[in-house]
């Protein structure tokens, strides 16, 4: 049969042929390259061209940062040792490295107290980041402020104890009276949260305890890249829910509401940040009562908080603005209330839309916070240009530190922005 | 079937309007509107656009604002009191005709939130009369499905599901069909004569004549913001008297 076949003209295979790899030049990175770098003689020349200006710029500072030195206890010193050799003297920043992160003032032994609050804090942010956790973590995330708090600022527990109770206290006649009415149950909530933290404040007051368990550090003490750290948490954290109070009270069809809403984001949006900076550091003291000395980072934490929630607040109503009308109609005609409405149905929409746009705020608003060492607070870059660089040990170490510093914020902003597009991702579920 | 259908209605008023007006800024919209729906009846509102007819729909759940005149619904007076407003919402079930389901949210998630937070229904039971209403609007396997991920007959259907899981006593159709392919419309029109025959109250603004002369008590003839006739589907469709009517259906049965 076979020999019939062969000599036939119908063709049979009677065998599979193996597979085999494409050419060399097709596959891998060779057609990679092929494709992208070389693919036509001007692709090609800007290629090598590149190349050599990548060659160039590594080959300055490749050597400068491997051959640096880390052990040297001063500018001087490591000039000796680099004797005339590209190096860099990354000693200044394992000599200074407890200046950079906590300030020059931060009691040494307490070093342990921000680190812990620091630990606390990525336990306490998870469940609101990323919301598949469970949610009994958000108790963590409650008490996290007032832990952080005591353990940063130290002296007596009663006074971060009274500030859970007030809230508590608040959030209980919020609850009973809410169901009467929206207003009457924040306006009743906020007067016992008020009412409780004077009771409190007197009561600390008056045993004024002096041997506590956690010594006492005042604010103007806290610096480096802790005070950056603390100023950007609480910045963002508060001015994300005041811009969405303030993007719904400009919508908001009582002309009161709507108009504070439009001149406080208005006024605040065409001033500089710097100048706010300078009111909280001089001005600020004549709008509180004579004598109670509102903290100076608690005055700056305002003024950046309104700086940044006025623009949160324009982003918002943009994400509200982008809403079709048939949501508000269709919430509405299902029988919400107004904060049902918004809370179920149309911010979690307009904030889906609006996360770009907050991440982007957010980035900013954390360096931005680098400009408090214009008022004489030593935050990372105050530490950099005032102490470490005045100090006759490491006058004249620039790349180092600025660089330092650039790394530091350039690992919090890109972890915030790549937070962001996973988010992004997370929520797409409107299949467009 | 006109005959076994006026035999569900009863006595009871559900919806009164009483010399009802509304202007837009100086335009008047709605001018002396008079109607009266008893419960189980089905009303078809049609009329050319900018007729008023949807304003009309839409003044009874308080959508849009009514400047003059009396509208009560199940015996409670429209008012500009939010408590009465939300009231006769959560009584009144609303269909739109860009359907207006929530993108965020599942299917299921989309019929179970009013009833949970308007009605305070258990969440378990809150699904369970989700699920019965997808059944009954025949899409229950889409339950765990993104709106966007229907079709828009589908989406019209969860529309009415959302509407029905809150039980209510009147069902609004605001031109319910109007942004769908023909082929999509019968599902939905089938829904509607299903609920139309179990004796839901409805009010329907919609172009489908076929719709009105099978399942309407009644038909309303609307133009420039009055009504202008009413009477039964066949002596409307059969016998019209005013001449703006019957130019009206001439243009809409001539093709």
């Amino acid at each position: 049969m076979s020999d019939t076949h062969s000599h036939s003209a119908s063709f049979v295979r009677e065998t599979s042929l193996p597979p085999m790899a494409p050419p060399a030049t097709e596959r891998g990175i060779i057609k990679w390259g092929r494709e992208n770098l070389f693919a036509t003689p001007a692709n090609a020349v800007l290629t090598v061209a590149a190349l050599y200006v990548i060659y160039l710029v590594l080959s300055g500072t490749l050597p400068w940062i491997f051959g640096g030195l880390w052990t040297t206890a001063s500018l001087a010193e490591c000039r000796e040792i680099l004797d005339g050799r590209s190096g860099a003297c990354f000693s200044v920043l394992t000599d200074r490295w407890q200046q950079l992160i906590f300030g020059f003032q931060y009691p040494d032994d307490g070093y342990w107290r921000p680190t812990l609050a620091f630990l606390i804090m990525l336990v306490a942010i998870a469940p609101v980041l990323f919301f598949d956790l469970p949610r009994k973590m958000l108790i963590i995330t409650a008490l996290f402020p007032f832990a952080a708090y005591w353990l940063i600022w130290g002296g007596t527990i009663m006074t971060p104890l009274f500030a859970l109770i007030g809230c508590v206290v608040g959030y209980v006649v919020y609850s009973k009276l809410v169901a009467r009415n929206f207003a009457l149950g924040f306006f009743g909530g906020v007067a016992a949260a008020i009412v409780t933290w004077t009771i409190g404040g007197a009561i600390v007051g008056a045993i004024n305890p002096t041997n506590t368990l956690l010594e006492a550090v005042p604010s103007r003490y806290m610096g480096g890249f802790m005070l950056n750290l603390m100023l950007g948490v609480t910045c963002v954290s508060l001015s994300v829910p005041i811009g969405i109070a303030l993007a719904l009270g400009r919508q908001s069809s009582m002309p009161l509401i709507k108009w504070m809403s439009v001149i406080f984001i208005e006024f605040i949006r065409g001033v500089p940040l710097i100048t706010l900076l300078f009111v909280a550091n001089v001005m600020l003291a004549y709008f509180f009562p004579p004598g109670s000395g509102v903290d100076l980072f608690l005055r700056v934490v305002i003024m950046i908080t309104m700086f940044s929630s006025a623009y949160i607040a324009e982003v918002i109503r943009g994400g509200l603005a982008a809403l079709p009308k048939g949501q508000y109609e269709a919430a509405d005609s299902l029988g919400l209330d107004y904060p049902q409405a918004m809370r179920l149905i149309i911010l979690p929409q307009a904030l889906k839309i609006s996360i770009p746009g907050i991440v982007n705020i957010a980035v900013g608003l954390f360096k931005d916070t680098t400009l408090v060492s214009v008022i004489s607070m030593f935050d990372l870059v105050g530490m950099i240009r005032g102490p470490i660089l005045a100090s006759t040990d490491w006058n004249g170490v620039y790349w180092e530190l600025f660089g330092f510093a650039a790394l530091l914020f350039f690992v919090v902003c890109y972890g915030i922005s790549q937070y962001s597009q996973w988010l992004e991702r997370r929520l797409a579920t409107d299949h467009r | 079937m006109a005959e076994t259908a006026k035999m569900q209605v009863s006595d009871e008023v559900a919806i009164s309007i009483q010399n009802m007006n509304k202007w837009y800024g100086t335009f008047h919209v709605l001018r002396d509107i008079d109607l009266t729906v008893h419960r189980g009846e089905r009303i078809v509102i049609c009329g050319p656009s900018g007729s008023g007819k949807s304003t009309l729909i839409r003044c009874i759940n308080a959508l849009e604002e009514h400047q003059k005149g009396k509208i009560e619904v199940d015996g409670t007076i429209l008012s500009s009191d939010l408590k009465n407003i939300d009231k006769i919402r959560s009584e009144v079930g609303m269909c739109f005709q860009h359907f207006n389901l929530f993108p965020h949210l599942t299917i299921l998630e989309n019929c179970t939130l009013a009833p949970i937070w308007v009605r305070k229904t258990p969440k378990k039971e809150a699904e369970e009369t989700a699920m019965h209403f997808l059944k009954k609007v025949k899409i229950p396997e889409q339950a765990d499905k993104y709106p966007g991920q229907l079709s828009g007959g589908q989406q019209q259907r969860v529309a009415i599901a959302r509407s029905l899981c809150m039980r209510p006593r009147i069902m609004l159709f605001d031109e319910p069909t109007s942004a769908l392919d023909p082929e999509m419309i019968k599902e939905v029109l089938d829904t509607m004569i299903e609920l139309a025959e179990e004796g839901m109250t409805m009010l329907c603004v919609t172009h489908e004549m076929g719709f009105a002369r099978q399942v309407a008590n009644r038909v309303i003839f609307m133009d420039e913001g009055q009504i202008v006739e009413q009477n039964e589907p066949e002596a409307f469709f059969n016998n019209p008297q005013s001449p703006r009517t019957q130019l009206f259906l001439s243009q809409i049965l001539g093709h």
